[in-house]
């Protein structure tokens, strides 16, 4: 008896005062990490921000496929048309304000995300993944073709983002942009905390685990899927926004097949489901490329297909899944 | 009284096979209906015409007068028409709480919200524990599906229909799995299930049969072939033969 109270007191960790403060512990340590990166690698901001904005793309397909189960292959399409529309907007339509470009990326990879789940959610299983790379190649293929206003394949440019707030010029250091970016993870990140425990967010881990138990329900399960998908592409369209603003150009690897999968990649590395797990593949990937490539620029495609064989045969839950599952057994003994 | 439910003249047909033969039938609120049949009956077909996972050839099915054909698998239930599974379908790394929580929400309308969660919202708690105490399901509230026993998995089926509001439910095969020490809480969920209900069960297990239903309705062959109290259906030829005439058949074909 004494065994099965407290097995109901470790299964209550969900109650929302141990969440919250789990929650805080959360934010704490990213701002933390934010901080160590910036005073480790201050001549290498470019490469932190860089990491951020595919952070938000990695945590833009957890949406979609940790969450709610939906396998994709093309996900950079709703970052690359994030970037796109940011950049677009600045270089053809004088909106320069840092914020609202942001804003008209959001709006861009909502677009994307309504587009492509539209697409995507019309198979399953293998199908679902092979419409997914189609509508990524799509959309490659049009931002080429539309190089008026794309650049084709040399690229966006002309992007010249105004001073953050009318106050911080976007310099040579890149203090600025790894700010910006910082904040507007530190932000999404708090939202998507919320947003997986609200009521659809339960709804879509319900989908995952049984839609017909959901539809059961009388729930529409593709209806929630939509939707999810449109708030991934606006997740995605932050990063994508950042990106474009921090590197004042925007190019069609931003489009490409290579990046979702690398992202995907970066997931399952980190662990999928949870947005921690999203954050830590992103951070240990990108890190690990840039390390390894450095010191082996030979073979380090290599070193990377190694350890990534290593990864998912001795730790399928991801580095972070697999780290909470340790924390768990150790905590059980 | 009026009847909540009525099936007109259903018909499906698989190629040259006739499924469902112009099966009617009607259920008023409070009703306990069980439907049993031999294997190949065609009780899963009536079943998924019923919800709307297979389209009739011809027939109507109505709930509280209202028309279905036509509507989707979620539109039926949102309507009240409401089904468990033989086989249990759970979230398996949920906990009872939140899937109560979930059906309340859906049957509100508010399981859309981006924001807030269900532990903050006093009525809803309120709700999802009543039903988990009238279940016998409070002990194991918070613990994953995975982590709890296949009869409070079937009770938890039960409540999950029930949370929903149903005027109809359909109960396939409600105690099947379950072990036999685990019935009578099987039984006593049957039991107090709201008097208001009406109650369609499809069922192999004659004694559980014998204990819920007032109304038996045999299915043989896609048809109906018998409808009335259970107290006659045991002495009804036609049931005998559908039942015992397979084996006869069996045996001569060999």
């Amino acid at each position: 008896m004494a065994m099965s109270e407290s097995a109901t007191a470790a299964r209550t960790r969900a109650r929302p005062r141990f969440a919250a403060r789990a929650d805080w512990i959360g934010i704490a340590a990213i701002l933390a990490a934010a901080a160590i990166g910036y005073f480790l690698f201050p001549n290498n901001l470019a490469l932190l921000t860089r990491i951020v904005s595919v952070a938000m793309l990695v945590l833009s397909i957890d949406l979609v496929t940790g969450f709610c189960g939906v396998a994709t292959l093309g996900h950079a399409a709703l970052f690359g048309a994030g970037a796109y529309a940011a950049g677009i907007g600045a270089a053809h339509f004088g909106v320069s304000d840092p914020i609202a470009m942001i804003a008209v990326g959001i709006a861009g990879g909502a677009v994307a995300g309504l587009v492509s789940g539209f697409v995507v959610l019309r198979g399953h299983g293998l199908a679902q993944l092979v419409l997914s790379i189609a509508v990524v190649h799509l959309f490659h293929e049009a931002a080429n073709k539309a190089s008026t206003w794309t650049g084709g394949s040399d690229g966006l440019t002309g992007i010249s983002p105004g001073p953050l707030l009318g106050l911080f010029e976007f310099d040579l250091w890149g203090r600025t942009g790894y700010t910006l970016g910082v904040v507007l993870l530190v932000v999404v990140f708090i939202l998507l905390q919320r947003l997986s425990r609200s009521p659809f967010g339960m709804l879509c881990r319900g989908i995952r685990q049984d839609p017909v138990r959901v539809a059961a329900m009388g729930a529409s399960v593709n209806g929630a899927l939509l939707r999810m998908y449109v708030i991934s592409g606006a997740v995605a369209g932050v990063g994508g926004g950042l990106n474009a603003i921090a590197t004042q150009v925007v190019g069609l690897d931003s489009l490409s097949f290579t990046l979702s999968a690398e992202a995907l990649v970066m997931l399952v590395l980190g662990g999928t489901g949870s947005l921690y797990g999203a954050l830590v593949g992103a951070v240990a990937f990108m890190l690990f490329e840039d390390f390894v490539s450095a010191a082996n620029p030979f073979h380090w495609l290599i070193i990377m297909g190694a350890l990534l064989i290593v990864v998912v045969l001795f730790a399928p839950r991801g580095i972070f899944g697999t780290a909470v599952r340790m924390v768990e057994a150790w905590r059980r003994r | 009284m009026t009847a909540v439910f009525e099936v007109e003249q259903l018909t499906r047909s698989f190629g040259g096979l006739r499924v469902t033969q112009s099966v009617s039938l009607a259920l008023s609120p409070g009703d306990r209906v069980a439907l049993i049949g031999p294997n190949g009956a065609g009780k899963t077909t009536f079943v998924n015409l019923v919800t709307g996972h297979l389209k009739p050839d011809s027939g109507t099915v109505r709930v509280a007068g209202e028309q279905l054909n036509g509507m989707n698998p979620m539109r039926r239930v949102q309507r009240g028409l409401v089904r468990s599974f033989q086989v249990t379908r759970l979230f398996p790394e949920m906990t009872p709480r939140e899937h109560l929580a979930l059906a309340v929400l859906q049957r509100q309308g508010h399981v859309g919200r981006l924001f807030g969660t269900f532990w903050s919202m006093p009525d809803l708690l309120a709700e999802t524990e009543e039903l988990m105490a009238t279940l016998g399901l409070d002990c194991v509230a918070d613990r994953k599906i995975s982590e709890i026993a296949y009869g409070q998995q079937r009770l938890l089926e039960i409540a999950l229909a029930l949370a929903l509001k149903p005027k109809v439910l359909l109960l396939d095969e409600p105690a099947a799995g379950v072990p036999q020490s685990e019935t009578p809480r099987i039984d006593a969920a049957l039991a107090g299930l709201p008097p208001d209900l009406a109650v369609l069960m499809i069922e192999h297990d004659m004694d559980l049969v014998f204990r819920f239903a007032r109304r038996v309705v045999v299915l043989a062959a896609g048809a109906i072939i018998f409808d009335g109290s259970p107290a006659d259906v045991t002495r009804d030829p036609r049931v005998r033969e559908a039942y015992l005439g397979s084996y006869g058949d069996d045996r001569g074909g060999a």
